[in-house]
Formats: C-alpha cells, sequence, structure tokens
C-alpha cells in the first residue's frame, strides 16, 4: 500500500496534492483497494464553490457505491475527463491518472484537518 | 461469527473477508472482474460451504418434500436433482433451494445460510404431518462449486466418474479426490457450467488442494462471493432476500416454472387461484441507457414521474459492460422494450426491459 509522503490525506480516504492555490484531489491507494474494480466516476460539480466534507461526487464499483468528498472549501474548476472514458484509472494510478478534481481553494481555507502520510497509513494501517 | 473449514485457506490467498449469512466468507482474491472472467471463460473455485444441507429420508420423505416445496417432485428420477421453492402459507417464498434425489425415499436438499434456521423449523413444522427423517448436515458439510467451461476439464484426473458427460442438474456419488461417498451435481450459479462437490468437513483442506493442483493447467482461480453475484446476475437468477423474499410470490418473481400444480402443496390454492387472475407486478430484467448503475432497493419510475416499482438487484456487468438490473414492476409495464426509469441519486435515468439472461452463451 502506498502513501506518498507529498500529499495530504483525510479520514475518508481523499488525497489532496496543494499547488498554491490549486488542491489536486483522489482517492488513495486503500480507499481504490477496498472498493474493487471501479466503473464509473460521477462528479457534476464542476464550477461549484463547496464547503470542506460536502459531497462532491460519487464513485461506483462493480458492488458498491461511496460518496467522494471535499477535503477543503473551494470551487470545483476542473474533473478529470479522462475517468469518463477509463475509471480504471483510480485503480491503476490512484494518485496520477486516478485523480478527480482541481479544486481552487477558498480565501481562508482551513488545511489544519489534513493529516500527513505518516498519520493517515496509522489510520488505515 | 461462523467459519468455514477453509477460512484459513482464504486468508492465506490474502482474500477480503466479509460477514455473509453469519459466515465469515471471502468476497474477492485477486479482484473481482478478473474472477469473473476467470469463471466464464476457464475454471474457478467457490468455497460455499456456508449452504445448508438437510437429508431426509424413510417412506414420508417423498410426501412431505411435495408438499413442501413447489415443484414437482414425482418428475425426479434417482441422480436428478431439481430446483425448486418452499412456499409459506402467505404467498411469499421461506427460500429457494435444490433437490436431489438418491433414491425414492433419500433426499438431499440444499438451502441458503441466510434461512438454514428458517428452513429447518418450517419444514419440522411441516413434517409434523409426514413424519419423514430428517438430518441437518449443514455444520459438517462442505461445498466447493467448480464453475466455469474448463471445469470438467480440471476436474477428471480426480475421479472415475465421467465428468463431461454428466447431463446438467444431475448427480453422482462416489470417490472423488480419493475422498469417498463425495456429491458431485452439475448444478451452479453462475451459468458458466460446472460441478457442485460435497464432501464431510475433514476433507476440506485436502480436497482443496488437489482441485487446484488438477485444475492448474487450465488456470483455475479462487472465487469470491462478489464475483459469485455478478455472475448470477448475468444470468437473471434470483438471490433470496434480494429478489425474492418471504412477500413475494414465486409467479411474480417468474419462477412459476418451478411452481407446478400438478401436485398439491403449502398455499398452492391461493397460488393457483393468483395464478388465473393474473399476478400485479413481475420481476424484470433491465439495461440501463443513461449511465449509471442500478442497486438493490433504489426506486423504479415510469415517464410520468411516478414510483411505480422498486430495483431488487443491480450492478455493472463485467461481461456486457453494461449496466444490469432486476426489479419489481406493475405487469402493464414488464413487455420486453419498456422504458422505464431508475431513480438514482435524485435522477430519473431511463432504462429498458430486456429479456433473461443477459449473458447469452
Amino acid at each position: 500500500m502506498n502513501f506518498p509522503t507529498e500529499l495530504k490525506y483525510t479520514k475518508d480516504h481523499e488525497w489532496v496534492r496543494i499547488e498554491g492555490d490549486i488542491a489536486t484531489v483522489g482517492v488513495t491507494d486503500f480507499a481504490q483497494s477496498e472498493l474493487g474494480d471501479i466503473v464509473f466516476v460521477e462528479i457534476e460539480t464542476q464550477g461549484e464553490t463547496l464547503e470542506e466534507h460536502a459531497i462532491f461526487g460519487t464513485v461506483e464499483a462493480v458492488k458498491t457505491v461511496s460518496d467522494l468528498f471535499m477535503p477543503v472549501s473551494g470551487t470545483v474548476v476542473e474533473v478529470n475527463a479522462g475517468l469518463e472514458a477509463d475509471p480504471a484509472h483510480v485503480n491503476n494510478d490512484p494518485y496520477g491518472s486516478g485523480w478527480m478534481i482541481k479544486v481552487k481553494l477558498s480565501e481562508g481555507a482551513d488545511l489544519s484537518s489534513l493529516l500527513d502520510a505518516a498519520a493517515y497509513e496509522a489510520l488505515v494501517g | 461469527m461462523k467459519n468455514t473449514s477453509l477460512t484459513e485457506k482464504h486468508v492465506a490467498l490474502g482474500a477480503k473477508m466479509v460477514p455473509f449469512a453469519g459466515y465469515n466468507m471471502p468476497v474477492q482474491y485477486a479482484g473481482l472482474t478478473q474472477e469473473h472472467h476467470c469463471v466464464r471463460n476457464a475454471v474457478g473455485v467457490f468455497d460455499v460451504s456456508h449452504m445448508g444441507e438437510f437429508w431426509i429420508s424413510g417412506p414420508k420423505a417423498f410426501d412431505l418434500i411435495q408438499y413442501a416445496t413447489s415443484n414437482d417432485v414425482s418428475k425426479l428420477f434417482d441422480g436428478k436433482v431439481q430446483y425448486s421453492c418452499l412456499p409459506n402459507a402467505t404467498g411469499g417464498i421461506v427460500d429457494d433451494l435444490l433437490v436431489y434425489r438418491l433414491n425414492e425415499e433419500m433426499y438431499l436438499l440444499v438451502v441458503n445460510a441466510s434461512n438454514i434456521d428458517k428452513d429447518w423449523n418450517h419444514l419440522s413444522e411441516l413434517n409434523k404431518e409426514f413424519g419423514a427423517t430428517m438430518v441437518n448436515k449443514s455444520e459438517e458439510t462442505s461445498l466447493l462449486a467448480v464453475q466455469g467451461p474448463k471445469a470438467a476439464e480440471a476436474l477428471q484426473s480426480l475421479t472415475d466418474m465421467n465428468l463431461s458427460e454428466m447431463e446438467y442438474y444431475t448427480f453422482k456419488i462416489g470417490t472423488f479426490a480419493g475422498v469417498e461417498n463425495v456429491v458431485v451435481s452439475t448444478t451452479g450459479y453462475t451459468g458458466a457450467g460446472g460441478f457442485e462437490i460435497y464432501f464431510p468437513n475433514e476433507n476440506a483442506n485436502e480436497m482443496w488442494d488437489k482441485i487446484f493442483a488438477a485444475g492448474a493447467p487450465q488456470g483455475i482461480e479462487p472465487i469470491g462471493l462478489g464475483a459469485r453475484d455478478t455472475l448470477r446476475l448475468e444470468m437473471g437468477f434470483c438471490l433470496y432476500g434480494n429478489d425474492i423474499n418471504d412477500t413475494t410470490s414465486p409467479l411474480e418473481a417468474g419462477l412459476g416454472w418451478i411452481t407446478k400444480f400438478s401436485a398439491p402443496f403449502l398455499n398452492s390454492e391461493n397460488l393457483k387461484a393468483q395464478k388465473e387472475a393474473g399476478v400485479t407486478r413481475k420481476l424484470v430484467a433491465f439495461e440501463m441507457i443513461d449511465r449509471g448503475i442500478p442497486r438493490h432497493d433504489y426506486e423504479i419510475g415510469d415517464a410520468n414521474g411516478n414510483v411505480v416499482g422498486v430495483v431488487t438487484s443491480g450492478t455493472q456487468s463485467p461481461s456486457l459492460e453494461k449496466a444490469i438490473g432486476l426489479g419489481y414492476v406493475p405487469t402493464a409495464m414488464t413487455a420486453l422494450g419498456t422504458e422505464i426509469f431508475i431513480l438514482i441519486r435524485g435522477k430519473a435515468l431511463k432504462a429498458v426491459v430486456v429479456s433473461l439472461p443477459f449473458f447469452k452463451k
């Protein structure tokens, strides 16, 4: 199980890469492994400004459906179009081509509840 | 939580284990989709030892089973298996099951794990009128389902029984993998062909090892309950607790073909009247047209936005790469090609009624 140290994590099993005021968001290696083969990622919140913990989409595996939660407050500025054609990117490369959304952080967005890799690994280990 | 005799094998293989019907069961090993294709294209092994086995014997065995089950037991012959259900007194289904006839005074009933106690109590109550000998061997019996087009080829070296010549829904009892008195039937829950193999718990580990060794050239793999569900749903096989339950009539569920009024059974008068009057709702198969995956308990709507039914099973089909489901709708909406709408997260997504099986060989 892989938890890159340059990323931040949430208890809902999302990862976040913060670059300036843009946060790239996906689900963790642990999450994709628990979900199993992902067949559909539905994100219809592009352009919406959402609070931390709000639902920004859903991910469907063959047998289960799970909500996706905003790890930070902000505006969804981009959705990974590559997942429309091939949602298996989330299984195969959860921290790379399996990314889900880019979020423009809200003014004063609180990043203090995000976990570092060690804390997240302890949570799921 | 109970374990099967093979739980340690599953854990050692890295299976993801989940509670199911009171048992700690493997839901997947390498991955659901890969396991699914392994069964459709080659051969896979399911540990389904959680299933229940009741042995019914004696001069009253036939009469009890004929009264307790909806199918016509008189059609059975020695070595023949019959799919059937246990109707309740109020129009629903206690369970669906397999009935094996060893001889005219000896039968094996195979029931769902989640219903073992309920079925046993139900049959015991009915048996007060008959006095057949009933023995519950569920806890002592292991069951492996070896399923897939290469199943006979994979297993043939383990037995003198001619596996490829056995007709569908028949069984033999003999020596298999060195174990005596093994029941081998050409049954299953996948539509992929193959066998179900019943034997005592104490032989489970050697049986597992020998089957995997024998099937290695055919690419045999362990398969979890996740793929078991997608495989059965592609065939439109009912799952008790989802598609049928204590309140669904076998006639509504499309099980008229195992509901035979040639011999009276529990509540057969009412079911016969229901058949003559026509049912008001039926279980239909549907494929999604809009993008979305139906799930158990999602509502079904009509074109005018009225809620008219409910999804009982749904999944993304690995073989068809389409989202498929079963659900109850009013009889007027059951014609093939009828557009229905599945209510998924606040949206009415279009689907169309199709014929079964979803997966056609």
